[in-house]
This record gives C-alpha cells, sequence and structure tokens, in this order.
C-alpha cells in the first residue's frame, strides 16, 4: 500500500504530515510506502528516511487545480497511490474539489465536504455554534476600517483581532485593532475576525469524525509550553468528560468527516468551555493521540479505504508530549535531486 | 478550621508532584505539603491534621495556624480542593 501525506514541513510551526505519518507507521498493521507531496525542496520531513519513501513537489492548490491535479496523475502513474491525506488548511478546499477525480484514479481521501469547510470557517463558525447551543465567543467580521468602529459599543477591551485563515493577535483598544486590522489583512486578506476575549485557559481536543455524527476517537490536551508564536511544543493529555463530550456533540452536529482540531478556552469565573476555532485537520500534535491509545491517523486510513473502525472510548491520562529540533545531515545530491528534479528518494 | 474535600482529579506522587488530570495543570509541594495533602486524602479532618502536625514537628501553635491557613487557601485558589 502507499500512502501520500502533504504537511511534512517539519518547522518551527509544523505541518502534522510527521506526526501523522509516524501514527500509520506505528500501528503495526502497515507494511507499504509514504510518499511525502511538499510544497519547498527544504521541507524537513522530505529528507527522514524513516518516515518518508519518495518525495515530489506539488504546486500550490491556489495555483489552479488543474495543474495539481496534472502533477499528482503524473506522481499516481509512478507511485499507483492508494491514499492522499492532505493536511494543511490551506490545501483541504482544492483536494476537497478533487476528491471524485482523485477517486477515478484509484485514489482514496477521507475528506470534509466543501460545505462543512465553509462551515467551520472563522467567519462562519460563530452563527454554527449559536444555532446549536454550543459557546463561542462573539464576534464581528470586519471588510474595512469603518467596521472597527462597532466594537466600542459591543464588547470591552482586550478583543482578539484574528485573520481568515491565520494569526490572531489581542489588542487592548482602538488603535491596537486598527494597527492588527491593517497587518494582519495585508497578509490573509478579508475580512478580518474580531472576538470578544474570554479569559480563561485554552484546551485542545484532537478527534476523527466518520462523517456520519459518530466520534471515532477524541483526545483532550492541555498545552504545558507555548512558543513566541504560539504553537504548542510540549502538552498532556487530561481527562475531562465534559470537554470530550462537547467535542463529540460538535462532531455529531457538523457531521465532520476527517480528522479535526477543536480548541476550547475555559471560562475562568463559569468555568464553561467556549469553542474558539475549529482547524479542519488533525493538529501537529496529534501523535499524543498515537502514545495515548488512540491510533487516529491509522483510523483515517482504514476509513478511508471503507474499512470497519471501532470507536475509541478511552486513552491514557498525563501522557507528555516535548517536541525538540534536531539537525538532519544529509548530502546536497538529495537537494539537487529534489530542487532539478521535483522528486527524490531516500533509499 | 473548616474542611475540606480534596479533588479526586488530584493525582499525588510520593515526590510531592502533584497533576490535576481534569486540567493538566502541575505541582509541585514539600514534604510536608505532601503529608497534609495525603491526610486530607485519607479524610483525616483538618483540626486532627493540625494536631498531628504539632506533635511531629517542632512549630509555635500561631504559626502553623497561619502557614496552615495559607496553604488551604492555596489548594482552594487552585480548586485542588473544595470546601465542605
Amino acid at each position: 500500500m502507499k500512502i501520500a501525506v502533504t504537511g511534512i514541513n517539519n518547522v518551527d510551526n509544523p505541518g502534522p504530515g510527521v506526526p501523522v505519518i509516524r501514527g500509520i507507521r506505528e500501528s503495526g498493521n502497515f507494511d507499504g510506502e509514504i510518499i511525502g507531496l511538499i510544497y519547498d525542496a527544504l521541507e524537513p520531513g522530505a529528507y527522514m528516511d524513516s518516515i518518508i519513501d519518495n518525495s515530489y513537489i506539488i504546486p500550490y492548490p491556489s495555483g489552479g487545480l488543474d495543474l495539481l491535479f496534472e502533477r499528482i496523475k503524473y506522481i499516481n502513474e509512478k507511485e499507483n497511490i492508494d491514499v492522499i491525506i492532505p493536511t494543511l488548511d490551506a490545501e483541504l478546499f482544492g483536494f476537497a474539489k478533487l476528491e471524485s477525480k482523485l477517486s477515478e484514479l484509484g485514489i482514496k481521501t477521507f475528506l470534509p465536504s466543501t460545505e462543512q469547510l465553509i462551515l467551520r470557517g472563522k467567519d462562519k463558525l460563530a452563527a454554527f455554534c449559536e444555532e446549536h447551543d454550543i459557546l463561542v465567543p462573539k464576534n464581528i467580521l470586519a471588510t474595512s476600517q469603518q467596521d472597527i468602529y462597532e466594537i466600542s459599543s459591543k464588547y470591552n477591551f482586550p478583543v482578539v483581532v484574528k485573520g481568515i485563515f491565520y494569526d490572531a493577535v489581542i489588542a487592548n483598544n482602538l488603535d491596537e485593532v486598527f494597527a492588527a486590522f491593517n497587518s494582519i489583512s495585508t497578509k490573509w486578506g478579508l475580512p478580518i475576525v474580531i472576538q470578544e476575549y474570554i479569559s480563561g485557559e485554552e484546551y485542545n481536543v484532537c478527534t476523527l469524525g466518520d462523517g456520519l455524527g459518530n466520534t471515532i476517537g477524541a483526545v483532550g490536551m492541555k498545552k504545558l509550553y507555548v512558543t513566541d508564536k504560539g504553537k504548542g511544543w510540549s502538552g498532556v493529555t487530561i481527562d475531562d468528560p465534559v470537554l470530550i463530550d462537547l467535542a463529540k456533540k460538535i462532531m455529531k452536529e457538523i457531521k465532520w468527516k476527517s480528522g479535526a482540531e477543536l480548541e476550547f478556552i475555559k471560562e475562568k469565573e463559569s468555568n464553561k468551555y467556549y469553542l474558539l476555532e475549529m482547524n479542519p485537520r488533525f493538529p501537529a500534535w496529534v501523535y499524543l493521540t498515537v502514545a495515548a491509545g488512540q491510533n487516529l491517523p491509522y483510523s483515517l486510513v482504514k476509513l478511508a479505504l471503507g474499512e470497519e473502525v471501532k470507536n475509541f472510548n478511552k486513552y491514557e491520562v498525563g501522557k507528555i508530549f516535548i517536541r525538540y529540533s534536531w539537525d538532519l545531515i544529509t548530502d546536497i545530491k538529495q537537494f539537487e535531486n529534489i530542487s532539478v528534479n521535483g522528486e527524490m528518494n531516500n533509499e | 478550621m473548616n474542611n475540606y474535600l480534596i479533588s479526586s482529579n488530584l493525582a499525588i506522587s510520593d515526590n510531592g508532584f502533584l497533576f490535576m488530570s481534569s486540567t493538566g495543570e502541575t505541582f509541585t509541594v514539600n514534604e510536608i505539603g505532601k503529608h497534609i495533602l495525603n491526610e486530607m486524602k485519607n479524610r483525616t479532618d483538618i483540626e486532627k491534621i493540625r494536631e498531628k502536625i504539632l506533635e511531629e514537628y517542632e512549630v509555635s501553635e500561631q504559626i502553623l495556624e497561619k502557614d496552615l491557613n495559607d496553604f488551604l487557601n492555596q489548594l482552594n485558589t487552585y480548586k485542588l480542593v473544595e470546601e465542605i
């Protein structure tokens, strides 16, 4: 069996590809090859020979889906891919749109629909949650600086200013909101989400839905160390049935099909969970779920192959992940291959 | 002195490391802190704990009263115990 995975950019803000692959390889049931689909010749995962067998550069979906499809078709002719697992937010719409064409090539996926991807978007999530009695911070969508004046009458400061795809800044007054609006909209476009600030501790859940409303598994985690980019660099599995039940309710209401990360904040006074974001793919810490007893990445592979997957109903509490960096040494020949030919192998 | 119920989610290690499994929070306590928490886990009355400490350690009643109160308030603030 051959599985192609994206997001093997194990940099300081790592993609989920490498931990997804670790889960698949360590399932005890996988005897095949892993193909890395990369956007840059220096994505570290491509050089990790215990993780990736062969790697290919692919074009960004934003550059046109026809180009992406043609490239995958070429790779498939050489590799005969069984399953593709895209793991990056920005590429999911493109892959969801290509799902039927990939299927015609014999390549299976397990992806949310484009409608589901729209529903969980930062600009739509609040309305979805309110409709289903899920607590969520109030927000407004700002498409111009004019919209920002609204917030003084609606919320108390601070507020959270978020880009439509990435970035979030806490702003303590209108001037800081304007500054954040300008810098984030330049990078990620409009609208900008301006969200009520909820004071409390952040908790995350990594989960997998079968697309019919059932949750295959869900693991709760508290970050123990956060980098200056706001990324969890270590975290611990926790035991809170309220958190897991809430995650299952969300997966049920949205009938999520794929892996996801739910980001919550537990409000300090009420101890209630507010859903901050729903990321439409496994998080970079997904290997912790494997270590805690729920191999969600391999379960996704089985779902993609149409195999039966049983629900996980427990996991080990108190398992910690600690991320680290490591200088991998390789020959310039490998860099040459991927740079010139757009492909390389780790044999 | 008020009595407290220790959280069922609090794991106390032999070396004084505390792990709150519902929130992921961790703490460390010294030998006497661990001693108090283990007594509380065994549902020993706070008054009894106070008497035991007075017997076992060289400490004046006033200092113990103040330190024990401080400790219990901290446990309460971090929601490791509940007042009953």
